[in-house]
């Protein structure tokens, strides 16, 4: 009998936070957007970025009176869902958002090892998801058929792109004619950039004299840098996530190794400088857009970024931006809040200049044709080094 | 309290009711979303309940009723989320063309996972106590290096590709099967064999149960829903990595097991739809959450070290002997204590 009443106060105990979890928001005529991020876990100053831009993107559409679709004007409210970087959070955001009819789209997440299987999910649910960040071609693609998946775009450039730019930069800007790559094997974009690195550097006449790898989370790369340094590199390619980098060049410093290091869009977080101790002063990176060298748009978003929150906007920060400038042009476009609606009206739109330049998208795939930047860092800071066209 | 007299009739009355209910929850989990009654979102929830509580009962048949500890739970769920996932993506024909066939790749990676729990059982002869724990971590660590080094699974980058079928009444029905297998099985002879190993092995042996078949057993059975849960998890998320299965599942398994209290079936459903509704609803903590729940853990450990049934149970799942044997006591106790 003991137990009978023990387990009917447990019911009405649960069946209170069932109900306190189901309640809704208030029912102003609103849009809702998802955002999925990588609040916390390895990449906090992503997903940190991508937040502030969010926030700031939708609370200029919100001050400006709103969204206005088919002659109504909506308030945009975000619905943001932390990932904690990992692949398998972000498949449970995204089936969480995807299951709310009122969330029309989201934006996210940034990093590639979690956009593509919240694409997966996003694809069969049929609501659009923009990724600001994922550069890897599988985002986009359709796993089993590797057709162009129909609901997922991007704000950036794919990785094909960036190992050419990188592959090109290393030939002829640096004069390389060999290479050393290092890479998480674990995570997809640093894996896809170091292959396709390695084609391309390979078929321009260069040769790859070390390949290692290391997996999420190592600390000590002592053994593989040795092997590098044993092998004596004209450049050390190291596509690796700005919280990787410091400890590769603090210990390639250590163990003696000259060779210049080059890096991908992964690494053009402030922190890297910050937690680095000057060890990469001098290295070379890709990235989507240099703020020292704006276009008027881009100068208006650092601008306004910079006094709202007291820091320059990093890449994640300006192509988070980019995307809910293109989310809401297709929603204007849609003229209604639908998800099928929204992901016609995104389809169509031809070109988009946004921060990060001018986007086209060709027709059918999600995949915009932009240009990228080589950056360098000196002086604690990203110096534009050159343009790099597609 | 009542006299067993008065309890019997309610009983009688009782034997018809539990199928009738559980018929009925299976029909309210097709119609209730059919009909749009149930929001996805609460969907989602009771989806991750109902596999949760077949990790959780499945569990504490190991570390409760054969009193073993187990940390290698969350490999075998690996095993059987792999292998459902494989069987239904790459072998059989593509998930929506032939949903039928559903069940069959569940059960394939269940029957996988078993297969493996038998070898750990095997292990289990010869090691108890802490060294098994160990036994079960290294089996763990195993399948998981194991899968982030195939790469015809994706490796440590995950599986993708998984259609959606798991559904609200298939989850429910899987729990329900769970709940029913181990019930019967805990108290049916081969169970009775299960319980002795962990109350005294020797003694045990020395009275002539077989101890090792109780261990396969025991093993087997743990292992096999374990991976039917990992099957079902695949197909509702989409995606399934290697890292999803690391220690910090396994712990997720035992907070839920000790919660609910060890040695108790109505514990682990209980163990395993608190933590879940609870963490879902401190989602708004953030990152205190999770400071919360070990806290919650050391509470319980220093204030209810058996959990919230520990070694007791719910007397709907209890086969009828027992239950009249344990009202009989009962009442025995009442008389005593008003003499």
């Amino acid at each position: 009998m003991h137990v009978n009443r023990r387990s009917g106060i447990l019911a009405c105990i649960l069946a209170a936070t069932l109900a306190a979890a189901c309640e809704k928001a208030s029912q102003v005529p609103t849009v809702h957007i998802g955002l999925i991020a990588e609040l916390s876990g390895d990449l906090p100053a992503v997903g940190a970025s991508s937040r502030t831009a969010a926030e700031m993107a939708v609370s200029q559409v919100n001050d400006a009176g709103g969204l206005t679709i088919g002659g109504r004007s909506y308030r945009v409210e975000l619905a943001i869902e932390d990932n904690a970087s990992k692949a398998d959070q972000s498949a449970s955001a995204a089936q969480k958002l995807a299951s709310d009819s009122d969330i029309v789209a989201i934006v996210g997440p940034n990093a590639s090892l979690g956009a593509i299987p919240a694409a997966e999910i996003a694809e069969s649910s049929g609501m659009v998801m923009i990724t600001p960040w994922s550069t890897n071609p599988k985002t986009t693609l359709d796993t089993r058929t590797g057709a162009p998946k129909k609901y997922v775009f991007r704000a950036c450039f794919t990785d094909p792109f960036e190992g050419r730019v990188l592959a090109r930069f290393a030939l002829d800007t640096l004069h390389a004619h060999t290479a050393a790559i290092l890479y998480d094997q674990s995570s997809e974009a640093p894996k896809s950039q170091s292959e396709l690195f390695k084609t391309i550097f390979a078929e321009a006449g260069g040769t790859i004299v070390a390949s290692e790898t290391y997996t999420s989370g190592d600390k000590d790369f002592s053994a593989q840098l040795t092997k590098i340094n044993q092998s004596a590199p004209d450049v050390v390619f190291l596509p690796a996530y700005y919280n990787d980098v410091p400890l590769v060049v603090q210990q390639a410093k250590r163990l003696g190794i000259k060779a210049p290091f080059l890096g991908s869009d992964a690494w053009s977080s402030p922190d890297l400088i910050k937690l680095s101790d000057n060890a990469v002063e001098g290295f070379y990176f890709c990235n989507h857009y240099a703020p020292d060298v704006a276009t008027p748009e881009a100068a208006r978003f650092v601008r306004a970024y910079t006094e709202t929150y007291k820091r320059a906007p990093d890449d994640v920060a300006a192509l988070t931006y980019d995307a809910f400038g293109l989310l809401f042009e297709a929603l204007r476009g849609a003229g209604q809040v639908d998800r099928r609606a929204t992901r016609d009206a995104l389809a169509k739109i031809p070109t988009y200049t946004g921060v990060t330049g001018t986007m086209r998208f060709p027709e059918g795939s999600g995949d915009p044709i932009k240009s990228a930047v080589m950056l360098q860092i000196r002086g604690g800071k990203f110096v534009w080094v050159t343009n790099a066209n597609p | 309290m009542s006299t067993p007299k008065l309890h019997a009739p309610s009983h009688r009355h009782r034997k018809g009711m539990l199928p009738a209910l559980l018929a009925g929850g299976l029909a309210a989990s097709y119609l209730l979303p059919y009909f749009g009654v149930l929001s996805p979102y609460v969907q989602l929830i009771l989806i991750s309940v109902g596999v949760n509580i077949i990790l959780t009962s499945s569990l504490n048949l190991v570390n409760g009723y054969m009193g073993e500890f187990s940390v290698g739970h969350a490999g075998f769920m690996a095993v059987g989320a792999y292998g459902a996932a494989v069987l239904s993506v790459n072998v059989l024909p593509y998930g929506a063309a032939a949903p039928w066939l559903f069940p069959l790749a569940i059960v394939a990676g269940g029957l996988a996972a078993a297969l493996l729990g038998c070898v750990v059982a095997l292990l289990s002869f010869k090691t108890r106590g802490d060294y098994l724990a160990i036994v079960t971590l290294a089996f763990l660590m195993i399948v998981k290096s194991t899968l982030e080094n195939l790469d015809v699974v994706g490796g440590a980058r995950g599986f993708l590709g998984i259609e959606k079928l798991t559904t609200l009444p298939w989850v429910v029905a899987w729990s329900v099967a769970t709940i029913w297998v181990i019930r019967n099985l805990v108290h049916s002879r081969y169970g009775r064999d299960i319980q002795a190993v962990r109350d005294d092995e020797i003694a045990a042996n020395q009275t002539g149960v077989d101890t090792r078949r109780a261990k396969v057993l025991a093993f087997s059975v743990s292992s096999f829903f374990a991976g039917v849960a990992g099957g079902l998890l695949a197909h509702h998320l989409q995606f399934i990595n290697p890292r999803m299965f690391d220690i910090a599942k396994s712990t997720d398994m035992l907070v839920m097991v000790y919660l609910g209290g060890i040695g108790s079936l109505g514990g682990s459903i209980l163990g395993a739809t608190i933590y879940t509704l609870l963490l879902e609803a401190l989602r708004p903590l953030g990152a205190f959450r999770m400071m919360l729940m070990p806290l919650m853990l050391v509470l319980l450990m220093l204030f209810r070290p058996r959990g919230i049934m520990g070694m007791r149970e719910f007397s709907w799942l209890l086969p009828a002997c027992d239950r009249d044997a344990r009202e009989a006591a009962a009442s025995d106790v009442d008389k005593d204590g008003k003499a």
